[in-house]
């Protein structure tokens, strides 16, 4: 047979924020790059998302936020995914993150933050080389 | 490795199951040695199919009947898929978003796939995806079909049950349907019936119905809902109950199931025979002076065809 392999990314929205545009234009790009984006709407609470991100076996998890909430809920969701055996799964983040908030979202498994006005290209790339390998 | 896993599928984890569907999904060598562990465990779960055009409401719907089997006490698995870029191979899968409500409850296991490039409406992995989820243990197993026309026709053959949703602005297209899902689907719904016209489409699909009538003893009934007000769902769940008591009643749940099988072998086949006689092919392993000769015009197709089959282990007759 003939083995199909194809990137998974589930975009997320956590927090109570309504800024979607980011979420939806980094889906279409990376829908462009062929891959596939679950997009699981507003308003997430971390547990939903690691539950979707669990079901769907995702191989990527972005957290979109602009509610300025990212330091609680981004590292809730990493930790989420650790405890039900997902540890593999690559989260990266973006919106309203100032660079003084990186290190340490870092530090608690959040692997890549891309805040306003990064580029497009820039992400689906990163997604593109770090998404994990798996058999 | 697989073993392992479908056994730890078979405790409750979600996870496992997720891993497996991808390796379906994938079609990983690994899939028939997975089979073989769940099949002694399949025919429980009852599976509706859920087709019809784009935005009509299928997932609005299927989220409303996801809430209702789980307040009978049903647990649930659900297959979405969505269209295959036929550009980019990407896919953005969206019909989760109307199932949030389901999220966290751990007796409902909802799984986007995308079509990849298969033009029947569902995806090539999603009659593998429907195993696992009986194995699995769910009662129920809804499948969304991408939004279609006529002609997609792949969930009747994987469904116990097949629901067409419809739009009041359907009506026009019902005039003139000559042939496919309009034959054959065991329900049928009116969804948005909140607007203009719903009630004409409902009488003039009764009177078309009605001819269908003889030919299996089932009438199939016409619904109307509101699925986005939760309107006319509970009709919905209990004429699958009545369709699903007939099918086993008058012993036709086994037919069909038997005929799924049968159709989903010679589908199997006919992909993986093709697949793997093109790869030879396209790698130059076979056959090489024989495509090059078709190339030029030389020989034609219909010969190289059947030389092809009577070196490949006298397939030809
Ligand atoms: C457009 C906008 C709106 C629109 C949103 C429309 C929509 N559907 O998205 C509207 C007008 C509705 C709106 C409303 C409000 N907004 Co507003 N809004 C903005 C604005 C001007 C631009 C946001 C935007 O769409 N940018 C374009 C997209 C493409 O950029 P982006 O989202 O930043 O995404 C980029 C990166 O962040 C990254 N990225 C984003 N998500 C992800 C995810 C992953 C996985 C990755 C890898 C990368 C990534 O990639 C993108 C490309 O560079 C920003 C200011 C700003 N310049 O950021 C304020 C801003 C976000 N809003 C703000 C506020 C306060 C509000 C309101 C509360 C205002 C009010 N008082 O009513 C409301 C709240 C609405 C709600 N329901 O939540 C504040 C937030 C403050 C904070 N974080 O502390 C901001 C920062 C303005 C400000 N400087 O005060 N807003
Ligand atoms: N007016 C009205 N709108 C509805 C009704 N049911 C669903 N909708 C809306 O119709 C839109 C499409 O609904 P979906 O459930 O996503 O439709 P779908 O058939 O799954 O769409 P695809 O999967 O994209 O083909 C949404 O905005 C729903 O809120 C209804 O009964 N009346
Ligand atoms: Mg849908």
């Amino acid at each position: 047979m003939t083995t199909v392999q194809r990137i998974r990314v589930l975009i997320a929205k956590p927090g109570l924020d309504g800024h979607d545009r980011g979420a939806k234009v980094l889906a279409l790009a990376l829908r462009d790059a062929g891959i596939e984006v679950i997009y699981t709407g507003l308003r997430q609470q971390p547990e939903q998302i690691a539950a979707a991100a669990i079901q769907e076996d995702v191989d990527v998890v972005g957290l979109s936020c602009l509610s300025g909430a990212h330091n609680v809920l981004f590292p809730r969701v990493v930790e989420l995914l650790k405890e039900q055996g997902a540890e593999d799964v690559l989260v990266v983040g973006g919106g309203t993150i100032p660079e003084h908030d990186i290190p340490g979202l870092q530090a608690n498994g959040v692997q890549a933050l891309f805040g306003p006005g990064s580029s497009i290209a820039d992400i689906v790339d990163y997604i593109r080389e770090h998404a994990p390998q798996r058999s | 490795m697989p073993v392992e896993l479908v056994e730890k599928m078979l405790t409750g984890d979600q996870r496992a199951l997720a891993r497996l569907v991808s390796a379906v999904e994938r079609q990983s060598a690994e899939v028939p040695e997975i089979m073989q562990h769940v099949t002694p465990l399949l025919g429980r779960a009852y599976c509706v199919g859920i087709t019809g055009p784009p935005g009509a409401g299928k997932s609005t719907l299927t989220d409303r009947l996801i809430a209702h089997a789980r307040q009978q006490g049903e647990t649930v698995g659900i297959i979405a898929v969505d269209p295959t870029s036929p550009f980019s191979g990407g896919a953005i899968l969206g019909d989760r978003i109307r199932m949030q409500q389901h999220y966290l409850d751990a007796g409902v296991y909802i799984r986007s796939m995308a079509s990849r490039g298969h033009h029947g409406g569902l995806s090539h992995a999603a009659k593998g995806v429907i195993k696992l989820l009986d194995a699995f243990g769910k009662d129920l197993i809804l499948v969304e079909t991408v939004g279609v026309g006529q002609t997609e026709l792949d969930v009747v053959a994987a469904a116990d049950t097949t629901v067409l949703i419809l739009v009041p602005e359907s009506g026009d297209a019902i005039q003139t349907i000559k042939a496919g899902i309009m034959e054959i689907a065991d329900l049928f719904v009116i969804n948005k019936a909140d607007r203009d016209g719903a009630e004409r489409l409902q009488r003039d699909l009764q009177m078309m119905l009605h001819v269908r009538h003889a030919s299996d003893g089932w009438c199939p009934p016409v619904l109307s809902t509101q699925a986005h007000q939760d309107l006319g769902i509970v009709e919905l769940y209990e004429a699958i109950t009545t369709h699903r008591r007939k099918l086993s009643e008058t012993g036709q749940l086994t037919t069909r199931r038997r005929q799924n099988r049968r159709q989903e072998l010679l589908d199997l086949l006919q992909q993986q025979l093709l697949a793997a006689l093109t790869a030879q092919f396209e790698n130059g392993e076979t056959h090489s002076g024989l495509l090059a000769q078709v190339e030029e015009g030389t020989v034609d197709p219909y010969t190289a065809v059947q030389q092809m089959l009577v070196e490949s282990g006298g397939l030809w007759r």
